[in-house]
């Protein structure tokens, strides 16, 4: 491209025309494209814009305060056919945000296991894990979600034969209803007094690092935070006198009455996306880890550091400066793969939208508004990982 | 670069005459390609549906080979664009289609903000509901809980909403975009009940595994008049496109039939002269950019509206439906057609 032209390193002399000094000449060309990119994009909105008078169709963004008029499946908010498009639109975002979130957890967790797996010195996992890996690296996500989408569906049996799972937590192919919550009077004790053990907890670590670092004891952190954050609200519990009931789910006409669902659509999607992505997350975690010199392991060894503590504070740490950065992409991948959403029904951002569209006709407001969300959703989770892949650089002392 | 602008201009410059051209008279291009290119559904059987080898059939596809036949005198002159619920208007206002045969809703927000025009309408429908039977529903009111199989991009599912609230009952809402998912997903029990035209129920109950295990419930819960669709600002076309359904009913009305239609044009009538464009000096077709003979072209092609009906959806189909509304305004339905003259 032409802009390379500009860091030319020497500067040779004028001879004849100023267009062979190449600094100007790189000048000029960036200029010429900056006008040709302005004058192609006016060109385009207006051809557009006429375009879409011509054919008496209607534009703008008032549509958005519009009343919906359809029903969503499944939605984090408060939502009925009465509210707005904008707000559809809002819950098909949170739907987008929950699976992506949920997946990249998942996928993260699978992923770290198998990545492990494959580099164990057992070769049944050993093997299993390079199974699995090439099992999932090699389908397209599309498939993957049909397969865990039919299988759901097939698998599980119908509802007035729903399996019963311990817990009240009842499985069929509407999707898995278990107990709600329901909070009582006083149960906002038991929030508060966990909000505090947290916040507890966060100091505990501090105080741990700290003396440990002092000192050289450790201190019993982990069953000392499970005690506050698990004991403090159970505390507040009884002694307010058991404010939180539950909602049980009951055979009702048709389905399960009460309780939570959650959807097979949301359930398919969410396990093919994290099974998926995991396969990929594998990889990059075996070869950070391979990355990782042998002499460090070595060494630490022969301080005498045990060898599950070596993985934990020598080798992963290292392994992380090169596991984030393609693990980054690997998450922006999942979050834009959960838009395949749409084959199997789950109301994410784009099958709103595509309702939406279709509803109004409003297909470039609606476009645009997909490429804006989708692009702030990944430019927020590469500046996430920027930012912790900066923590986690080597720092030299 | 200098490559790469290349392709983005002449890629511009195609996107702009291609609006261009969409909005030039239909009929010329329409001759000037030599073929109608007509948005139909991905499959409703009775409705379009493609055979094995490619060949489409149907009550719709009966209106895209009558209007090919209007303008080339050979009803074979079309190319289909199949087209889900959602990709149907978009294909529509972009000019990839001519004109839409898709079940589709004459709305008025189709016919204004989406930049449509209605006419005819070549099926009153309704809305409907299918269950299984074993569920003993046997009213639509008995359905707050249930999961309901929707298609998006529909006034189906619009419909549902208010229907749902209107009457104060529950439900969830299982949304897909594509029909074969809603099929296959009700198909599997995913949904109790399925709502669609009740046209498109009778098609689809066909189409289960096990079509007897199914009922259509009684209640109708809208207004669904389905009928051909153009884009705005072509009135010749909307002309041509409206005429060749009233021809159809026309000629119902006439009794004249593919079989019968040569030996009709010598009936004694004036009014059925008039319409087979046998009358001296008449205009009947020119004035609408086609020839005298467009109506007897359209009925040599597909027959007239009764036997477009029987065929695809009718008695001799199997889907059975009923004539009902959609019977002649003489016996008793609601089919009417202006007078041609
Ligand atoms: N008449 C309604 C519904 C039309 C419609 O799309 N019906 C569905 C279900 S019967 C259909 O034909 N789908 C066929 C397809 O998507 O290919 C409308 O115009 O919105």
């Amino acid at each position: 491209m032409a802009i390379g032209v500009t860091t030319t390193p020497e500067k040779s002399k004028p001879s004849g025309s100023i267009m062979n000094d190449p600094q100007v000449r790189g000048i000029f060309y960036q200029v010429i494209t900056v006008v040709i990119l302005v004058a192609l994009v006016y060109w385009i909105a207006d051809n557009t814009i006429q375009n879409l008078k011509r054919a008496n169709i209607a534009s703008g963004y008032g549509f958005l305060n519009g009343r919906a008029g359809f029903d969503v499946g499944q939605s984090l908010i408060a939502y009925t056919s009465d509210s707005t498009y904008g707000r559809a639109l809002v819950v098909g975002f949170f739907n987008t945000l929950l699976v992506a979130v949920t997946g990249i957890i998942t996928a993260t967790i699978i992923g770290f296991v198998v990545g492990i797996g494959r580099l164990s010195h057992n070769w049944l996992i050993a093997k299993l894990s390079l199974a699995y890996v090439e099992v999932f690296r090699n389908i397209p996500p599309l498939l993957v979600i049909f397969f865990w989408y039919s299988g759901v569906l097939a698998v599980l049996p119908q509802p007035r034969e729903s399996a019963a799972l311990p817990l009240n937590i009842f499985l069929n192919n509407r999707g898995i209803a278990f107990p709600k919550p329901v909070f009582g009077d006083g149960s906002q004790y038991v929030f508060y007094t966990f909000v505090i053990a947290v916040i507890a907890s966060f100091f505990l670590a501090r105080y741990a690092r700290i003396k440990q670092e002092a000192t050289g004891q450790r201190f019993p952190l982990l069953w000392t935070v499970l005690g506050l954050v698990i004991g403090l609200p159970l505390l507040a519990f009884l002694a307010t006198g058991s404010p939180i009931t539950f909602d049980v789910p009951v055979a009702g006409k048709f389905n399960l009455t009460g309780g939570s669902v959650i959807g097979p659509e949301f359930l398919s999607l969410f396990l093919a996306l994290s099974f998926y992505t995991a396969a990929f997350i594998a990889e990059i975690v075996r070869a950070g880890i391979r990355g990782v010199s042998k002499g460090q392991s070595e060494a630490a060894h022969a301080l005498g550091v045990r060898p599950g503590l070596t993985t934990r504070l020598v080798v992963v740490p290292q392994a992380m400066r090169i596991i984030i950065p393609p693990l980054t992409s690997q998450y922006l991948n999942l979050t834009k793969n959960s838009s395949l959403a749409i084959a199997i029904g789950y109301a994410d951002l784009v099958a709103v939208g595509g309702t939406i569209l279709n509803q109004t006709g409003q297909a470039i407001e609606v476009v645009s508004i997909w490429i804006i969300v989708y692009l702030s959703l990944s430019l927020t989770t590469s500046l996430l990982m920027n930012w912790f892949n900066a923590r986690m650089a080597l720092v030299e002392r | 670069m200098a490559r790469r602008i290349l392709t983005a201009l002449v890629g511009a410059a195609v996107m702009g005459i291609g609006a261009h051209a969409a909005s030039a008279a239909t009929l010329d291009d329409v001759k000037a390609k030599g073929f109608v290119q007509c948005g139909v559904n991905t499959g409703l059987a009775g409705f379009a549906a493609p055979d094995a080898s490619g060949n489409w059939s149907g009550f719709d596809v009966d209106y895209c080979k009558a209007i090919a036949a209007a303008i080339f005198a050979d009803g074979t002159k079309v190319k289909y664009t199949p087209t889900s619920a959602k990709e149907r208007f978009p294909a529509l206002q972009s000019g990839e289609v001519d004109v839409l045969a898709r079940n589709t809703t004459w709305t008025i927000n189709r016919d204004t903000a989406l930049g449509f025009n209605f006419r005819p309408v070549n099926y009153y429908d309704g809305q409907g509901f299918m269950v299984r039977k074993g569920l003993n529903v046997k009213s639509a009111l008995e359905l707050s809980g249930a999961a309901v199989c929707v298609q998006t991009g529909t006034t189906t599912e619009l419909n549902l909403a208010d229907y749902f609230k209107s009457n104060n009952l529950q439900y969830n809402p299982v949304v897909f975009e594509k029909l074969e998912e809603v099929n296959a997903a009700y198909d599997a029990g995913r949904c109790d009940v399925y709502t669609t035209d009740q046209s498109g129920l009778y098609s689809l109950r066909l189409t289960l595994s096990k079509p007897d295990d199914h009922m259509i419930l009684p209640e109708i819960i809208s207004k669904e008049p389905l009928g051909p669709a153009v884009r705005q600002g072509d009135d010749q076309w909307f002309d041509i496109v409206s005429w060749v359904h009233y021809a159809l009913i026309q000629a119902e009305e006439f009794g004249v039939t593919q079989a019968n239609v040569e030996e009709m044009k010598k009936s004694p009538n004036p009014d059925v002269q008039r319409f087979l464009g046998v009358e001296a000096d008449s205009k009947i077709g020119t004035d609408i950019g086609l020839t005298n003979e467009w109506a007897v072209n359209i009925i040599k092609a597909v027959g007239n509206y009764g036997e477009v009906f029987d065929r695809n959806i009718g008695a001799g189909s199997p889907l059975k439906i009923e004539r009902g509304l959609n019977a002649l305004w003489s016996k008793g339905g609601i089919q009417y057609a202006p007078p041609v003259r």
